[in-house]
């Protein structure tokens, strides 16, 4: 099976999906002639020409709007946001006109736009550049948002976000886009809402998404080496739709759940999944639901620092031991 | 490629000459559109002061945005807007939505928070919806439905389709920066778009002298090569008409976007939470009444031209208030949307199970 990477998987999945709808579109901040300011369209311009990838001012506001606004008459947006973290500037359309459109029509309209880019800290660019917003999308009804971790899931993801109908905030990491696995030539999906069982394991259950599920990896072999524990790793995918049963059901095994991701911990996506433990899995726990995130301070510049503000393998593997004490 | 406004048509009474009678948008009118066009203000007056009297009853939640004094522009842009022409605007939208056709009953059931309501209770008077008439919205901030309409336009473009996007806003809107955003966008990307400035000359309770670098909102249309129009006679609905066609014409035709600023009034508060006591005169309300009521100068124009009589001026007031009255009735007499109900229209896979393709939970407890 092929490898490619996490970037080369994206850019196949929007290719594969350019070519096979017609309503398919790229539009974004230096997606076409620059080649993505990350490279993910590298290509795409050349290949499939400016009617289907569209350079856009820097007006998140108005392009996003309008990307929200043509799918109305079944044009398929994807949107890149440079980062995602300039998603702040297009909030209204976002939170206000996609995400309640729906609603407030009665059921009469909906929007089915991909809106996607990197959501991550770890690349020293500062508070602005580095927010990671998937509980602030994923609170909003009407809102999907998926976090895939690795480029399998990033191409079966993103394949699955461009043909839903419903508005997706489709969550990237410029620390994976160089990251490699076997991702299969012939077409597949990963639905949204389905979770991954990464290592399967009986002492704890570490949960979460992105590139901190990645981390998690590596700690449960040190967990594995050094104390003989065996941790099961659970890779979310997709924050809304949720997969609770994969959730509930790791738990229920191990009695013991660690949360992981790169947020801050207040109102956290790892906050929500403690709430739905304790409600729906109390009875099986063993100790209280842990989390590792960012340490909770906006996104700090200083190189050595930002690494001990992110999550990482000694925090994981810590918080992992003090959870089976 | 800018355009001068067209130099405006004062006359000290503030009577309308009508020299728009002969544009040849106007000139082919025939006496049963002449007659159409009256009847449609009349209905969104009298919906209007019906709404208002549901709200002192309690009937209506919320926030109530009236029309009344601006009826001309609604019912202008409407009658030229042809079947493949669509229109998006703000939550001041009662007139837009029973100019493209919408029913009272629907309108007034979403007032009321019915499940018969265009928007099935959910939206209320500022969100309608009417996609089968192309009205997309009925949107609550201010400025934020111009991104949309702009891509409308580019939908419409993109798609091949005929037809143009009319993406309404109040002068309230000119200042927020996903305008002036969406005008730039327009402009680069030729979309078929006219940005129609209501100017009733308050941002609530702002005056435009208060709130508007530069007398002219429409001129900021020069800042990205945009073509612009003033219509100075706003309460002129052959006015309105004739300046809108231009811009519209230059849509279809060029696939050219424009800016259109229609200088107009309104006679109740920003909202009818407002008290209206803190920023115009009572004087000033009156003397646009008195001086340039959009129906009341066309009713006389049309007098003069042998189109009305009385006895059908008494016939068309009668039946949109009894128009008026019967939606107030069916609203009443309307179930609401049930609990179950709440959950419902969030997400298109949630509503088609069907089709859903993604597994997982959608809703929280």
């Amino acid at each position: 099976m092929p490898v490619i990477t996490y970037r080369e998987a994206l850019r196949h999945a929007m290719s594969e999906e350019i070519e096979r709808d017609e309503n398919v579109i790229l539009m974004g901040e230096e997606v076409g002639q620059f080649n993505g300011a990350y490279k993910v369209s590298e290509g795409m311009l050349a290949k499939y020409g400016p009617k289907r990838v569209i350079d856009t001012p820097i007006s998140e506001a108005a392009f996003i709007g309008a990307g929200i606004g043509a799918s109305l008459l079944g044009v398929r947006p994807v949107m890149e946001l440079m980062f995602f973290s300039f998603y702040t500037v297009a909030f209204d359309q976002i939170f206000n006109n996609a995400a309640n459109m729906r609603y407030m029509s009665g059921g009469l309209t909906h929007c089915p736009i991909v809106i996607r880019g990197p959501a991550n800290g770890g690349t020293n660019v500062g508070a602005t550049h580095s927010h990671t917003p998937e509980g602030i999308a994923a609170y909003h009804p009407g809102i999907k948002v998926v976090v895939p971790s690795n480029a399998y899931d990033a191409k079966g993801l993103m394949k699955s976000a461009i043909r839903d109908n419903d508005p997706v905030m489709f969550m990237e990491n410029t620390m994976l886009y160089g990251e490699s696995c076997e991702v299969p030539d012939e077409e597949y999906l990963v639905p949204l809402g389905k979770a991954r069982i990464l290592r399967e394991g009986t002492d704890l259950s570490i949960i979460g998404h992105g590139r901190p599920i990645q981390l998690a990896l590596k700690a449960a072999d040190l967990l594995k080496e050094k104390h003989n524990i065996n941790v099961e790793v659970v890779d979310l995918r997709s924050i809304r739709p949720l997969d609770e049963e994969t959730i509930l059901n790791s738990v229920k095994k191990t009695n013991r759940a660690l949360f992981v991701e790169e947020a801050k911990p207040f109102c956290s996506v790892g906050a929500m999944v403690a709430c739905i433990i304790q409600e729906k899995a109390f009875d099986y726990l063993d100790a209280p639901v842990k989390r590792v995130t960012s340490i909770d301070a906006p996104a700090i510049y200083c190189p050595p620092l930002e690494k001990i503000q992110l999550p990482n393998v000694e925090r994981i593997f810590d918080a992992a031991l003090d959870l089976l004490k | 490629m800018s355009k001068k406004p067209t130099s405006s048509r004062k006359t000290d009474d503030g009577a309308t000459p009508y020299n728009s009678r002969q544009a040849a948008v106007n000139a082919r009118l025939g006496k049963d559109e002449l007659i159409a066009f009256y009847r449609d203000m009349v209905r969104i007056r009298r919906f209007e002061e019906r709404c208002l009297r549901s709200y002192q009853q309690g009937k209506i939640g919320g926030f109530l945005h009236l029309y009344i004094g601006q009826e001309s522009i609604a019912v202008g842009c409407a009658s030229v807007m042809g079947k493949d022409d669509h229109i998006i605007t703000a939550y001041r939208d009662h007139g837009h939505a029973l100019a493209v056709g919408m029913g009272m009953n629907e309108l007034m059931a979403e007032n009321y928070g019915k499940y018969t309501g265009c928007s099935k209770g959910k939206g209320g008077s500022m969100h309608y919806f009417d996609p089968a008439r192309h009205f997309w919205g009925g949107h609550g901030i201010v400025g934020g439905q111009i991104p949309l309409g702009t891509g409308l336009a580019f939908g419409l473009k993109y798609k091949g389709l005929k037809g143009a996007c009319m993406a309404f806003m109040g002068d309230g809107a000119v200042n927020q920066g996903a305008v002036h955003e969406s005008y730039n966008l327009a402009a680069l990307w030729n979309l078929p778009v006219i940005f129609v400035i209501e100017n009733n000359g308050y941002s609530m309770g702002t005056s435009q002298a208060r709130s508007s670098a530069a007398p002219s909102l429409a001129q900021r249309a020069e800042g990205y090569g945009m073509a612009w129009e003033i219509a100075e006679n706003g309460h002129d609905i052959l006015e309105v008409r004739e300046k809108f066609d231009r811009l519209l014409k230059l849509a279809h035709d060029e696939s050219k976007p424009s800016v259109l600023e229609i200088r107009t009034y309104r006679y109740r508060g920003h909202s009818v939470a407002d008290p209206d006591s803190t920023y115009r005169e009572k004087k000033e309300v009156e003397e646009y009444k008195t001086n340039k009521d959009p129906i009341i100068t066309y009713q006389k124009a049309l007098v003069g031209e042998g189109v009305l009589t009385d006895d059908l001026i008494k016939q068309i007031d009668d039946a949109a208030r009894a128009e008026a009255e019967t939606s107030a009735q069916f609203a009443d007499e309307s179930p609401y949307p049930t609990v179950e109900d709440i959950k419902k229209d969030v997400y298109w896979e949630a509503d088609n199970p069907a089709d859903r393709k993604s597994v997982g939970s959608l809703f929280f407890d």
